[in-house]
């Protein structure tokens, strides 16, 4: 076991698998350096420019081009710089890797695995921040996976690569270099589909992904000293969503709390939130309650309005307490 | 014709028995074209869309290639080029009818949208262009695992526009791949005449990426066939991309549900019809002393039948399995 950050871990991952794997081969803007974030850093000097490809500064390229080399066999690691910039990417993965193999009656397959660092770091303003994982939630075809902590980044890494479909893979920034762990040495997986208690708990069930998981075990800790126990469900996965997992965490308390950065409308947390509707209402004992960034573009970029846009374990803990006391 | 333009085809390279199939591929797919039509007029298939009036430079364009070596992502037009490259007419009706056996797509897809992995012929979608970014990933597969083989991709001007084209002719022509990108243009974009689609010409875009960009008359089949081979030959010793501008005609509305009367007139199509390249091959072969009149009509009764069997074949074929809709989102079975 070594101690490493989730960045780390995310590295560790692309290095384990391009050693293993002469298809695997990373592309995107600036990775031969190592990625404005760092986390490609040093795998040009161990692989070389062509499986660590500088690519030009165009999206729907980068994706387009990583579906092109994976029809043919390879295993493209596509980088987007920053989530923010993924949308003129989002018709290569919606109209065509989502499809391919569903278009060609599985003549054609696409195992391409699409890195987007998301989510708000402090000063990094609307188009350095934001969480896209909505726009393609809800896309047949697709996974999405959302790691919490470098155990979680490495394994879901090495399981998207792997993946014979196209896998999006949302990394929060934030997590980087906050969050350290233990991870295994020795190769291994966390299964896409399955989310993971993080926590056990009796009294309130938190059901949360990314760096919201964070917060959650903060405040659960928190809460455990007022006699409050909270049950943590990291979903991992968005898509497809682990509804046993969903159903199971719900039951043990009756009481939920969906917490996710993305804008609460339309955000995973409502199809969480639905699924629990329709399977489990009358095992509840207070509405379903969820907590998310709030319905406007982007979080700003002065520190005021940063502090009232973001999750926090203080807010998280005063909507676990205040679902706790319903 | 002169002695020296006669017999042209051998000059190069394709032996007469190619230059007769060619044409017989080329008059396979107007046939096609003009039986799709009318079984969607009969009411027995929902949509046709054709190529005709494109069909010479694209059997020229698919003989120049090497089938089952070579990757090809064909547009929804080319029909003869699919043909060329191994599909088979019964392919093209099963798809036309939605049939479970539809090779490309199950029944899923409307016809035209091709996929063949036996033949490299990589799947596609109905948002124009996106293909082109796929054939330049396919082109530096081939270019990493040191691979001898090109990538065919083709698109009709108005998907000149779109960004994909300009992503993907940049990053081909940065990375020096293997891939030949050909613009058909047959001066319609549904109703929108070129004049509205571009202002230059889509051939000299080419030097803005660093590669060679070549106009070509779409009605000459053999010189169509001449500058893909070489531009074949460039792909495969790694001298990188190069753009084909395929000038024709589209002689078909742009598919069954648009009238082509509300934007250009019959004089204009027929016009065109008469300068075909199916037709002006028709004659280089006979000129050639290849080809006769009594052959012409054999050939018409023979694949007219083979067009009648292959209709009947999909007309009877079974649709998929209601709920075969569930399959294939995801990779299914064991290891998953």
């Amino acid at each position: 076991m070594a101690v490493i950050t989730y960045l780390e871990a995310i590295r560790s991952a692309m290095q384990e698998e391009m050693q293993q794997d002469d298809n695997v081969f990373v592309l995107g803007e600036d990775v031969g350096k190592g990625g404005v974030l760092n986390t490609t850093k040093g795998l040009r000097d161990m692989f070389g420019e062509d499986r660590v490809l500088d690519t030009p500064l165009a999206e729907s390229a980068i994706v387009g081009v990583a579906i092109g080399s994976a029809m043919y066999g390879m295993k493209p690691i596509a980088e987007i710089q920053f989530a923010d910039f993924i949308f003129p990417a989002t018709n290569q993965i919606i109209s065509e890797a989502a499809k391919i193999r569903y278009r060609s009656n599985n003549d054609w397959s696409c195992p391409i695995v699409i890195r987007a660092p998301y989510g708000a770091t402090g000063a990094s303003a609307l188009y350095h921040s934001q969480c896209p994982e909505s726009v393609f939630f809800g896309t047949p075809g697709l996974k999405i996976v959302a790691p919490s902590n470098p155990y979680d980044a490495k394994g879901l890494l090495k399981a998207a690569i792997r993946d014979a479909d196209p896998v999006l893979y949302f990394e929060h920034k934030k997590c980087y270099l906050a969050l350290s762990a233990d991870v295994p040495e020795q190769d291994y997986i966390v299964p896409i589909g399955k989310a993971d208690v993080k926590r056990q708990g009796t009294d309130i069930t938190v059901i949360a992904y990314g760096i919201a998981v964070h917060y959650a075990l903060i405040a659960a800790e928190e809460l455990a000293k007022e006699g409050i126990s909270a049950h943590v469900l990291d979903l991992r996965t968005l898509q497809p969503l682990d509804k046993e997992a969903i159903l199971e965490a719900t039951a043990k308390t009756g009481k939920v709390l969906i917490v996710h950065e993305d804008n609460k409308t339309g955000g995973v947390g409502a199809e969480v939130s639905a699924i629990i509707a329709e399977e489990l209402l009358f095992e509840l004992d207070a509405p379903i309650a969820r907590l998310c960034g709030p319905d406007v573009p982007a979080v700003g970029n002065n520190p005021p309005m940063e502090k009232f846009f973001l999750l926090s374990p203080d807010k998280l803990k005063e909507a676990m307490r205040k679902l706790a006391m319903f | 014709m002169s002695i020296g333009q006669l017999f042209k085809h051998r000059s190069l390279g394709i032996s007469d028995e190619d230059a007769v199939r060619m044409y017989t591929v080329m008059n396979m797919a107007t046939k096609y074209d003009e039986r799709g039509l009318m079984l969607q007029r009969a009411g027995k298939v929902p949509f046709h869309i054709g190529g005709s009036g494109q069909y010479a430079g694209q059997v020229a364009m698919a003989f120049a290639m090497q089938p089952k070596k070579d990757y090809f992502l064909p547009y929804y037009r080319d029909f003869a080029f699919v043909l060329s490259i191994g599909m088979t007419v019964k392919d093209l009706m099963l798809s036309l009818f939605c049939k479970a056996e539809d090779v490309s797509s199950g029944g899923r897809q409307m016809p035209g949208h091709f996929g063949d992995k036996r033949y490299n012929i990589v799947t596609g979608s109905s948002p124009v262009t996106t293909q082109v970014p796929h054939a330049v990933g396919i082109a530096l597969a081939a270019k990493m695992k040191k691979q001898d083989f090109a990538t065919f991709v083709s698109f009709g001007e108005g998907s000149s526009n779109q960004g994909d084209f300009h992503e993907g002719c940049n990053f081909a022509g940065v990375h020096k791949l293997p891939v030949i990108f050909v613009c058909e243009n047959n001066q319609y974009a549904i109703s929108v005449p070129l004049h509205k689609q571009v202002s230059g010409k889509i051939a000299d875009r080419a030097i803005g990426y660093g590669f060679p960009g070549y106009q070509v008359d779409g009605s000459d089949a053999l010189e169509v066939f001449r500058i893909m081979k070489e531009a074949r030959e460039r792909a495969i010793q790694g001298e990188g991309p190069t753009l084909i501008e395929m000038i024709s005609y589209r002689l078909m509305p742009h598919s069954t549900s648009d009238d082509d009367m509300l934007y250009r007139t019959k004089e204009e199509v027929e016009a065109n019809r008469q300068k075909d390249g199916v037709v002006k091959f028709k004659e280089y072969l006979m000129e050639c002393g290849l080809w006769s009149e009594e052959q012409d009509r054999e050939l018409q009764d023979r694949q007219k039948q083979e067009i009648n069997e292959a209709t009947k074949y999909a007309d009877l074929a079974p649709y998929p399995k209601p709920e075969d809709t569930l399959l294939h989102v995801y990779a299914e079975g064991e290891g998953v």
